[in-house]
């Protein structure tokens, strides 16, 4: 375990001090590399497409998760089916559902320009318009809702109902049930279920290399660090990346740990 | 106001449940459709003629495919083997073995859950080079019998839902770490092990990244990739691209809709406790 984790951490954090080509070390740099991404432009721009997919694709996900979660946990017949119906997307991810979701979204005879035809609305470009690529890669991302949503689930069900039964005797509506029983207690959830989801974010990859190998700009970060690395053979150059990726998400897992203080109740006796 | 109640609960999960069905229905319904009707705008959702020939023609075209589902197999198989051992072993050790920092080892393996798989690739691409394995399995099975940072702690919390006592009774009557961990503890604890299989076999069934930068040529690489180079050579005929796509998720379907409860219990286990 720690061979195969621990010493790659620390390989990247070395090799981004040098101007690693693909097999030789090449000559120590220092943090040139680091300094060269200060000025790379289209480093630049893959950090704000990276932080304006998760702006996107987190809240979105979150909340679609959610209101999913508390639609499956009602208890009418046959809500087992919709549970597997909305799970099912996140089980088949990968490429044969990138190359599904490409079609869909082809501007001549894709589904969705069939749709926005359907509500009266011209159709638009998608993946191939430069303002709507990213949108339509973080609509997609609100497909695959399903693991988030089986976490939400769990914690809905591990609600204690004498909670619900006290706020009723109060004569509680049902926002109010939902506004102080449900959200605080579920709000260790939510956060749990956010940080993960951003972290996730900042790694995605295969849906953007399918549908536009970054172009029209979707290059993220982990895409961005795939080409320089494997395409251009600039090692130390990606580790560096690499390197900054590592650090955001640990800020980031951070921030929300401290933030969380404020927002999410903890019961007494605590976790576990 | 009770049956108001259950219209509006309905109306919502039948909306929900189409919008996330048909992308499925579409992928199906193009599968079976001839090119020329693959290009009709707007679309026609009921193919006809049925062109069923797409599937065979798909699959044994530019590439075949025969080759790349058996090497899916074979490296998803070898995954699945790997972290059933691997990540048994590695967790029985953190939950039953007493040995000094045993915490703080724990938590090491805790962070690295954490840590973006981009930021091993790149040592361990340089490291499998040095090894001579690129365009070999190697560098996609090896790694797996190191164990699974998730599947560790995972299983870790199941072992320690099992009482001590099983144990001590078992020590008693002669037994050593291992027949405990055979006889009497993996017995108990199927679920937790068909939830580590599940995991393996879709998370190694649907990986692009790892065969992409590994295995680049029509006869070692996986499936995934295969589909990708497939799309390379075919760039409009959707039809066959779908039907190919249809084939590949399949299986992954198929032990969803059966195994589904580990799914749900995986995730719930991993997600809320610790």
């Amino acid at each position: 375990m720690v061979l195969f984790w621990g010493v790659p951490i620390i390989a990247s954090f070395v090799i981004s001090f040098f101007d690693w080509k693909l097999l030789s070390p090449g000559e120590f740099a220092g943090v040139e590399n680091y300094t060269k991404l200060g000025t790379d432009r289209r480093f630049k721009a893959a950090l704000w497409q990276t932080i304006y997919y998760t702006l996107g694709s987190v809240p979105l996900n979150v909340l679609v998760a959610l209101a999913a979660a508390i639609l499956v946990n009602q208890k009418v017949r046959g809500v087992t089916l919709f549970r597997t119906l909305f799970y099912l997307p996140s089980v088949t991810a990968g490429v044969a559902i990138s190359i599904l979701w490409y079609w869909m979204f082809n501007p001549d005879f894709g589904l969705f320009n069939w749709f926005l035809g359907l509500i009266g609305v011209p159709g638009i470009g998608w993946i191939w318009d430069r303002n709507w690529a990213m949108p339509s890669i973080i609509l997609m991302s609100a497909w695959s809702i399903g693991a988030n949503m089986v976490i939400f689930l769990a914690g809905l069900q591990g609600i204690p109902e004498h909670l619900y039964d006290a706020v009723d005797v109060d004569g509680a509506t049902r926002y109010q049930r939902f506004r102080h029983v449900t959200l605080p207690m579920l709000s260790p959830v939510i956060f749990f279920v956010s940080v993960i989801t951003v972290v996730q974010s900042f790694q995605i990859f295969t849906n953007i290399y399918v549908m536009t190998r970054g172009e029209r700009g979707t290059m993220v970060l982990a895409l961005y660090l795939f080409f320089k690395g494997f395409e251009d053979l600039k090692m130390g150059y990606a580790s560096a990346i690499a390197v900054i990726l590592f650090v955001i998400t640990g800020v980031i897992a951070l921030l929300q740990f401290r933030l969380s203080g404020a927002w999410v109740y903890y019961e007494e006796e605590g976790g576990q | 106001m009770r049956v108001l109640r259950y219209v509006l609960i309905y109306g919502l999960l039948l909306t929900f449940g189409f919008i996330y069905t048909v992308p499925f229905l579409w992928m199906l319904s193009t599968s079976f459709k001839t090119l020329s009707q693959t290009l009709r705008f707007p679309p026609e959702w009921i193919p006809g003629p049925w062109a069923f020939e797409n599937y065979p023609n798909g699959w044994m075209g530019a590439f075949d495919f025969n080759i790349f589902f058996r090497n899916s197999v074979a490296i998803t198989g070898n995954a699945v083997l790997a972290q059933m051992t691997s990540s048994v072993l590695i967790a029985y050790a953190f939950a039953r073995i007493r040995v000094p920092e045993r915490g703080f080892l724990f938590a090491i393996v805790l962070a690295t859950m954490m840590i973006p798989p981009q930021v091993t690739l790149i040592p361990q691409y340089i490291l499998f080079t040095k090894f001579g394995w690129v365009e070999t399995w190697l560098p996609l099975m090896v790694p797996q019998w190191t164990g699974w940072p998730l599947f560790v702690f995972m299983l870790r919390q199941f072992f320690r839902t099992l009482p001590a006592d099983l144990d001590d009774a078992a020590r008693i009557d002669g037994c050593g770490s291992f027949r405990i961990l055979w006889h009497v503890l993996l017995p108990n604890m199927k679920p937790a092990l068909a939830t580590v299989a599940i995991f393996t076999f879709v998370g190694n069934w649907n990986d692009f990244l790892h065969p992409l930068l590994y295995l680049s040529r029509d006869d070692n690489t996986t499936l995934a990739v295969g589909l990708n180079m497939f799309r390379g050579q075919y760039r409009t005929q959707f039809n066959e691209m779908m039907a190919v796509a249809v084939l590949i998720l399949l299986p992954v379907i198929l032990i969803f809709f059966f195994f589904q409860q580990y799914f749900v219990r995986g995730i719930a286990l991993t997600g809320i406790k610790g």
